[in-house]
């Protein structure tokens, strides 16, 4: 039977007079009790889509074509009939569980209240069907959570308490919007178990979006992929994977498999090193506020990277990673030495250090966040010319040119900003403004997580090929284990600041040795 | 023509779809341009003078009576009779003794070239022949209504009150121009060191406002007038004084939020100094909230320098001011157009000074979307 039913659906968005189409004439259909994925990359329609089933689009959208729910229409339904639906029998995990959850309201009064509203629960019943909603999604200790805020809870925590909430009217269709983006691997795992389990136990049809083929293989009877507004193929997930057949799935299929790093000349020189590097937070209490003990955000970290040699760091949020990559660039304080060249680095005053900040740069994660929006990529780029070589001011536009040609964007766009560009042309020009300076050793911390997998591989292939290049050192650092691979020499694995194992990435990921690396690439790669 | 960035292209374009705020920009802009000359609208001098065939500005310059053939050397007093006569038949001793008289045969033609001694002068007035301070003999008592001599009446003490309000507009916008950029740049400034640097100078300048901004600002002011005299000068430093912590929070916030942006960050490891990373990474951040609330320091200048005046305790009592007009209007209810011209007068400013910034904000509003 039909549950949802999309025909020749268009949707196109008005702004400044202007109209830009998002859904191109989409049409698909989603049967009882049956998961389906939408497959594509960012831009590609999907969250518009799902979102346009209720009408939860922007004012400024404009919906053409069909849509009916067991029959009936929602294109143009009225406000009243979208509400009893909404919630009731569709119901929406969307990607951050942070933002979604009001941080200012328990677990019990935020379950509670769709619950008293739509079924008219109330005292000792709806505390009964709250315990039970949360045992079903698999809270440990249901009855203490209850009186917890948002903030208490782990992020996986949060998703299956948002999961809860979309299954607390029991719905007939949930659809899950990147629900495990944001999330560890092991903690992805788990909610797509939990998730498998629902749809089986609950009779659920799933609608499920992502752009990582990976979650698609483990959760999926059928897969829809699309491209630029439009479905470009879609059939069952093993004819996906198997046979495909348009261009573009194939290009998807593709960017999955990876290489690995060219190896490092023998007699390459030790570029950077640390000897237990220790990142430490005070914890202070009482009136004279007195040091009573330290947040261990780095404990002892002892790495070298040589010349053209990347060394990886994994491990889950919170594992010290980043820190790790601040305290290394001298951007936030660490204790004990880091030597780059051998010269002791992490007792420079600001005015020495200046000099030696040429030398080390750092790529961040987010292409969005990590470029100025007020500023052109002319600007954004010579910045570090501005600092490093105040004298030849005529030379930066070249040099500028230059650098974006090597990082493969058109130099004629250097007058743009930032918001002009996808998120990987982004990214490039932030390789560019740490590449300008020509710098030997470059941190890399997560700088491929918030692109598509298409896009992660081209950055992966420009980063080998600067690597190369120019023999720099790279300290890479990601979550996703499959880039790691791609990237690394070596690789140190991190938990709870400590680092739990390290060695060349062959071995660790051949043979790994401790118990939480094993895990971690159970849940990555299995 | 400077070359918008896409951004402040589509802020502006989303300012000009709000056509209330574009209307009230211009009746403003026309309203403070034309109040900037002031002195050519409303005046006790002629704007020109011609004298036995010679071009005078009394407006911008000083002239003694005795230049137009005038016994005193103190300067011209151009509305006595005297003075007129004397400028339009050429300097005729006969003005000295009957000036009304010789001034109407003037006007009739029964005076002219064929005279003896007679030079053909002549005299153009501002549209508003008196000045904000100008003293007038009315003839009977003050204030008078409006009539077609004064529009709008005159004030207790016979002075016009058209002029008054033309020059106490100009005034209360100045007045609020200067706290307001002041203020601003201090307020900007010390919420950036704060925001930016944190920590114990984060700690020790946000005790120090507080207690300073627990000083009762007016006991403050009435002392110090006392003390130092009301002048324009000594009000819009103390207001800017009590003025500046208004923005201090919000830039202090704004810097805290900025200070671990990627970008900002990003910066820090090209070496950028940290004056240079605070101008062009973080300021234009702060500012689109300092813009929400610009409107509110430069309509509180305007209410605060009415307030001060209307108590008393404002600019000197010569001065072209709107909160003296309203005390005025308190202690004469016999005479209600002093009251209406107060009150419109404060309705129109104000309210198109918040129409045009509710459009400014608007236009930075990124989430606005204008179809």
């Amino acid at each position: 039977m039909k549950l949802l039913d999309i025909q020749n659906l268009s949707i196109q968005f008005a702004q400044d007079g202007k109209t830009s189409a998002a859904v191109d004439k989409v049409s698909f259909s989603i049967m009882a009790g049956e998961t389906v994925a939408i497959v594509g990359e960012s831009g590609s329609g999907k969250s518009v889509t799902a979102l346009s089933t209720v009408d939860l689009l922007p004012k400024n959208a404009m919906v053409q074509g069909s849509i009916t729910y067991r029959g009936e229409e929602m294109v143009g339904a009225s406000e009243t009939t979208l509400q009893r639906i909404r919630g009731n029998n569709i119901s929406f995990i969307f990607q951050e569980p942070m933002t979604s959850l009001n941080p200012l309201h328990t677990i019990e009064k935020q379950l509670g209240e769709s619950l008293s509203v739509h079924q008219g629960l109330q005292g000792l019943d709806l505390r009964h069907r709250i315990l039970e909603l949360l045992a079903k999604v698999g809270i440990p200790d249901a009855v203490m959570r209850l009186k917890s805020y948002p903030h208490q809870l782990s992020g996986g925590q949060r998703q299956r308490v948002m999961i809860a909430m979309a299954l607390a009217n029991e719905p007939e269709l949930l659809i899950a919007d990147e629900p495990t983006t944001a999330l560890d691997v092991t903690i992805e795992a788990q909610i797509l178990d939990l998730l498998k389990e629902l749809q089986r136990t609950e009779g659920l049809s799933l609608i499920f979006i992502t752009h990582d083929l990976g979650v698609v293989r483990k959760i999926a009877d059928r897969v829809i992929v699309m491209q630029r507004g439009t479905v470009v193929e879609s059939g069952n997930t093993s004819q996906i994977f198997d046979a495909p057949e348009h261009q573009y799935t194939k290009l998807l299929l593709d960017a999955e498999t990876v290489g690995v790093p060219e190896p490092v000349p023998a007699n390459a020189s030790e570029l950077l090193a640390t000897e237990k590097l220790k990142v430490w937070f005070p914890i202070q209490r009482g009136l004279l506020r007195r040091t009573i003990g330290h947040v261990k955000a780095v404990n002892d970290a002892t790495l070298s990277v040589r010349e053209g040699e990347t060394l990886g760091v994994v491990g889950e949020s919170g594992s010290g990673k980043t820190s790790l990559a601040l305290a290394i660039t001298r951007l936030i304080l660490s204790e004990n030495r880091i030597s780059f060249k051998g010269q002791d680095i992490n007792g420079l005053s600001r005015r020495k250090m200046r000099s030696i900040r040429s030398k080390i740069q750092i790529v961040f994660q987010d292409p969005f966040g990590s470029l100025s929006p007020r500023m052109s990529v002319m600007e954004i780029v010579a910045e570090g010319l501005q600092v490093h070589n105040k004298s030849n001011k005529k030379t930066h536009r070249s040099a500028v040119a230059s650098i974006l040609n090597e990082v493969g964007l058109d130099p004629a766009t250097m007058d743009r900003y930032p918001h002009e560009f996808s998120g990987g042309q982004r990214q490039r020009i932030a390789i560019a403004r740490a590449m300008i300076l020509k710098p030997k050793f470059v941190v890399l911390d997560e700088p491929t997580s918030a692109l598509d997998r298409t896009v992660q591989m081209q950055i992966v292939d420009l980063l080998r090929a600067l690597q190369i290049k120019y023999q720099l050192g790279y300290l890479f650092i990601s979550h996703d284990l499959k880039i790691v691979r791609a990237l690394s020499h070596k690789v140190i694995v991190m938990k709870d600041g400590d680092i739990v194992e390290h060695g060349a990435s062959a071995r660790i990921f051949d043979n790994p040795q401790h118990a939480y690396t094993k895990t971690l690439l159970a849940a990555a790669l299995g | 023509m400077i070359a918008l960035s896409p951004l402040n292209e589509r802020r502006l374009n989303n300012f000009k779809k709000n056509r209330r705020a574009v209307w009230s920009l211009w009746v403003f802009t026309v309203l403070f341009g034309l109040s900037l000359f002031a002195e050519f609208l409303a005046n006790d001098k002629p704007i020109l003078v011609s004298y036995r065939g010679e071009l005078y500005t009394p407006v911008t310059q000083f002239y003694p009576e005795t230049k137009f053939g005038g016994d005193f050397k103190t300067e011209a007093t151009y509305r006595d009779p005297e003075v007129q006569c004397l400028i339009r038949s050429g300097g005729m001793e006969l003005c000295f003794d009957n000036p009304e008289r010789y001034l109407q045969l003037i006007s009739n033609g029964k005076m002219n070239a064929d005279t003896e001694g007679f030079y053909q002068g002549w005299m153009i007035w501002p549209p508003v022949p008196y000045s904000y301070d100008t003293p007038n003999d009315l003839g009977r008592s003050a204030p008078s209504p409006p009539d077609a001599s004064h529009w709008l009446g005159t004030d207790d003490t016979t002075r016009d009150v058209l002029a008054r309000v033309i020059y106490g507009f100009r005034l209360s916008i100045l007045f609020a121009l200067v706290v307001t950029i002041f203020a601003s740049i201090i307020g900007i400034v010390a919420g950036a060191i704060q925001g930016y640097f944190g920590g114990w100078l984060d700690l020790l300048f946000q005790r120090f406002l507080e207690v300073f901004s627990a000083l009762p600002s007016l006991y403050v002011i009435i002392i110090l007038t006392a003390i130092l005299g009301r002048s324009f000068w000594l009000l819009a430093t103390l207001s800017i004084i009590f003025g500046w912590p208004a923005l201090t929070g919000l830039i202090r916030a704004e810097f805290f939020r900025a200070r671990n942006f990627e970008y900002v960050r990003a910066a820090e490891a090209l070496g950028v100094s940290n004056w240079t990373i605070m101008m062009r990474h973080i300021l234009p951040n702060a500012m689109v909230a300092t813009l929400t609330f610009l409107p509110f320091i430069v309509t509180g200048a305007i209410s605060t320098l009415a307030g001060l005046d209307f108590l008393g305790f404002g600019l000197p009592s010569s001065s072209p001011s709107l909160g003296e007009l309203s005390q005025q209007a308190k202690l004469n209810l016999q005479s209600p157009h002093l009251g209406f011209t107060a009150f419109l007068v404060f309705t129109v400013m104000l309210s198109l000074l918040v129409f045009i910034f509710e459009g400014v904000r608007d236009a930075f509003d990124p989430r606005k979307v204008f179809q």
